[in-house]
């Protein structure tokens, strides 16, 4: 019985206690802000991550349970740049928590930190799924995740002041291992500079831009819109002209248009992770990007 | 480009100036060289600002007629503008402009649908009616032929740091405008807590907060028809409150003016209806996600005006004044492999009415085929739908939706035996395909068995298009 009365009062305490250590708790839209808020926060944040990196980014729903944690998150990381425009908007708004709005310290868009490109010269629909503040994807370049990282922390250690100086320390050592794996990364993927590739959908922009790779044309007639049979002819009689080596598309895309072109064109079809989660061995924000380098490399002999 | 010569012959006459001045002494020399490297220091600072502000208008003025000329290829053939257009970056959006030229940078969110149908209905519209249910003028299935859908109108912005609004403005193909949501949510309350006041759709019940045009199928299940008289709104007031709890779990409660059906306009001070919902839901795995809810709404009506058949045949007009209570149960489950919808999924629905009616009937109420009769009535009816849509592959959609209602064994008092009949069970299978090319547009067949009475089936034959423009929609769950 004093057995019992003792854990009662052990419980009861870390009841009391439980919100006074309360973890930030950190709503990622997407899987690379999730990991990346991981990777700074430590065993100091609760990070819930709204998507997979098998969704396709633009096309995902205000669903129930998007709602409820957005209720109770401190800090929303979204990618911005429209990427979320379709869902986010109407999650914030149901969830009552006037932390998280947009303007509020607790709401953070990565996509402002970093220099979007392909912003569109024509904002008109009939350019397809166009995003007027840039290509929103700016995950595939480990430069712009340096960029937002030093952001983030800024953030986090401002809405958590008590944990700030934990934060400031990982991600110092965060931001030293990155600077080294990016270099590393860089000197992997020299014998990629150069190369002509395909894309399936305008998502690996920031990529090839870092690699100095080449997009000779993507399978998408226009962004968002699926390739048509007379589009992927047009792709192949252009590959005459100018031959990609390989077809690149994100993980959560079907492999139907890249297969098809492959075949025909006999490059190969190459899946990229896309982001933290695309495949087995994208575990994490630095086995991402070395399965990225990997999987190119290996499509490029 | 008159300023480099204007440059050069300012810089040749000083220089001319130079020679002329050979006596002088030294320091006049050197206070002469500094004169002129002054006057050229001013000429060049003026050039370049001149050249500056040139540029800067070259700039402007090309921006301006490359609008224009985005603006002119946009209204002759937005579609037939491919052809490709350097991508030259463009300014950020957000980047701030100058002062007074923001007049309309606060302008709202504006976004419009557009909607058309062909419809062929084999039997009359103008004499829609389910057995054993006084039907409210708007239920049905519309009129018959070619005809412009519900066209609207959405504006929406936040209002100031407390508030955001949105107003949404109907066309009928009647030319008649409406107002069919116009209202206020405060926005910064916290704790879960998202008030809303005007006019909206009722958050009761699963479909009836979304816009028709959101909507799987062309028209409305036959127990919206029966018991909402199409779609709930009202003109009152919302609180939501989402508890702080990892499950979805979400409780509301409305007032209104009671003006919608199954109320009616009573011209009364005071609530004329309220209603109360709660909501649930949360997600199995990536690939499975739900929703289910309660809701039960109390109103009253005053000479609410209905039609149905009575048991000579004649399509006559009812008039009730009384109570109704009407409870629904909804759930929804999608399905996406690993929640990515874009490829295939499916989604299955389903909504269960209980209602009860008391008050009083009036038969034939505007007199048409004798003398308006008024008796007692009450009665307990029920009825519900099941549907599933199931996108195949990208694009294309089909659907299958089942609806039944049961109008129960109504006390029509004095006026039974000119208006209670044997029990029928009023049912409909519809069917549809929608191809839907972009997020914006979309394209929908759509055929439905209509067992409206007792041996009268209505064929109904929909072709339908609903084109969304301006501000990027919600995907709502």
């Amino acid at each position: 019985m004093h057995a019992f009365f003792k854990t009662l009062v052990v419980l009861a305490a870390a009841a009391v206690a439980t919100p006074a250590v309360a973890n930030l708790a950190v709503f990622a839209t997407v899987p690379e802000w999730g990991a990346l808020a991981q990777e700074l926060g430590g065993d100091k944040v609760d990070v819930y991550t709204a998507t997979n990196a098998l969704q396709d980014p633009h096309h995902v729903e205000a669903k129930p349970s998007l709602i409820a944690k957005a209720r109770k998150a401190d800090l929303v990381v979204a990618t911005g740049a429209e990427l979320e425009i379709g869902w986010l908007p109407l999650v914030l708004q149901q969830a009552g928590n006037p932390k998280v709005q947009p303007g509020q310290p607790g709401y953070f868009e990565a996509a402002s930190f970093v220099t979007t490109i392909e912003r569109p010269a024509r904002i008109d629909r009939a350019e397809g799924d166009v995003h007027p503040q840039g290509n929103p994807h700016i995950q595939t370049d480990p430069r712009n995740i340096a960029r937002v990282a030093a952001a983030l922390v800024q953030r986090m250690a401002e809405l958590d002041p008590a944990d700030a100086a934990a934060f400031r320390a990982r991600y110092a050592s965060f931001d030293a291992a990155w600077q080294a794996s990016t270099a590393r990364w860089e000197k992997q993927a020299a014998p990629l500079r150069g190369m002509p590739v395909l894309v399936q959908h305008k998502a690996f922009s920031y990529l090839l831009a870092w690699l100095g790779m080449k997009e000779t044309g993507a399978l998408e007639p226009k962004p968002g819109v699926e390739p048509t049979a007379a589009s992927l002819s047009e792709i192949l009689a252009q590959q005459q002209r100018v031959p990609a080596k390989m077809v690149i598309r994100a993980a959560y895309q079907s492999d139907r248009a890249s297969q098809w072109i492959a075949e025909r064109a006999h490059i190969p079809a190459v899946a990229l992770p896309f982001t933290v989660g695309g495949d087995p061995r994208a575990r994490d924000l630095t086995s991402y990007f070395d399965d990225t380098i990997a999987r190119l490399l290996g499509a490029a002999q | 480009m008159l300023r480099i010569p204007f440059a050069r012959a300012a810089l040749a006459s000083a220089l001319v100036v130079a020679p002329v001045a050979h006596a002088a002494s030294d320091a006049e020399l050197s206070q002469l060289h500094d004169e002129i490297s002054a006057l050229r220091q001013s000429y060049e600072a003026r050039i370049e600002a001149l050249e500056a502000r040139v540029k800067a208008a070259e700039a402007a003025a090309e921006r301006a007629s490359e609008a224009q000329k985005a603006n002119n290829a946009a209204a002759v053939s937005p579609a037939g503008n491919a052809a490709a257009v350097p991508p030259l970056a463009t300014a950020p959006p957000s980047a701030p402009s100058a002062p007074g030229s923001a007049a309309n940078a606060f302008n709202p969110a504006i976004s419009a649908v557009l909607e058309g149908v062909y419809s062929n209905l084999s039997q009359d519209p103008k004499r829609y009616s389910l057995a054993g249910f006084g039907l409210a003028e708007d239920a049905g299935p519309g009129r018959r032929g070619l005809s412009l859908g519900e066209s609207e109108i959405t504006l929406a912005a936040n209002v100031d740091p407390l508030f955001a609004g949105s107003l949404t403005i109907a066309y009928t193909p009647e030319n008649t405008v409406s107002v069919e949501e116009a209202y206020g949510i405060a926005t910064s309350v916290g704790n879960g807590i998202v008030p809303k006041f005007g006019r909206f759709f009722s958050g009761i019940g699963y479909l009836n907060e979304q816009h028709q045009h959101a909507w799987d199928f062309y028209d409305a299940p036959l127990a919206y028809q029966a018991f909402l008289g199409g779609q709930y709104g009202t003109d009152g007031a919302q609180v939501k409150w989402l508890a702080p709890t990892d499950q979805f779990l979400e409780f509301g409660a409305e007032i209104g003016n009671g003006d919608s059906f199954p109320g009616s306009a009573r011209n009364r001070n005071g609530v004329g209806a309220f209603d109360v919902f709660a909501h649930t839901g949360g997600d199995i795995g990536s690939s499975h996600s739900w929703r289910a809810g309660l809701s039960y709404l109390d109103t009253r009506a005053g000479d609410r005006d209905t039609t149905q058949f009575d048991t000579s045949g004649n399509f006559v007009d009812t008039r009730f004044t009384g109570k109704s209570r009407l409870a629904i149960a909804d759930f929804v489950w999608k399905y996406a492999p690993n929640g990515n919808a874009i490829d295939t999924n499916f989604k299955l629905q389903g909504e269960y009415f209980w209602s009860r009616a008391r008050g009083d009937l009036t038969y034939d109420a505007d007199g048409s085929f004798g003398l308006p009769q008024t008796a007692t009535y009450g009665a307990v009816q029920n009825g519900g739908y099941v549907q599933g849509v199931w996108q195949f592959r990208p694009m294309w959609r089909a659907g299958l939706r089942y609806d039944r209602l049961n109008p129960g064994n109504p006390d029509y008092g004095a006026n039974a035996p000119l208006l209670a009949m044997p029990g029928f069970y009023p049912q409909r299978y519809t069917f549809m395909v929608d191809w839907t090319p972009s997020e914006f547009s979309r394209f929908r067949v759509q055929y439905a068995r209509n067992d409206i009475r007792p041996d009268v089936t209505d064929n109904e034959w929909f072709l339908q298009y609903i084109l969304t423009l301006g501000a990027h929609g919600a995907h709502k769950f």
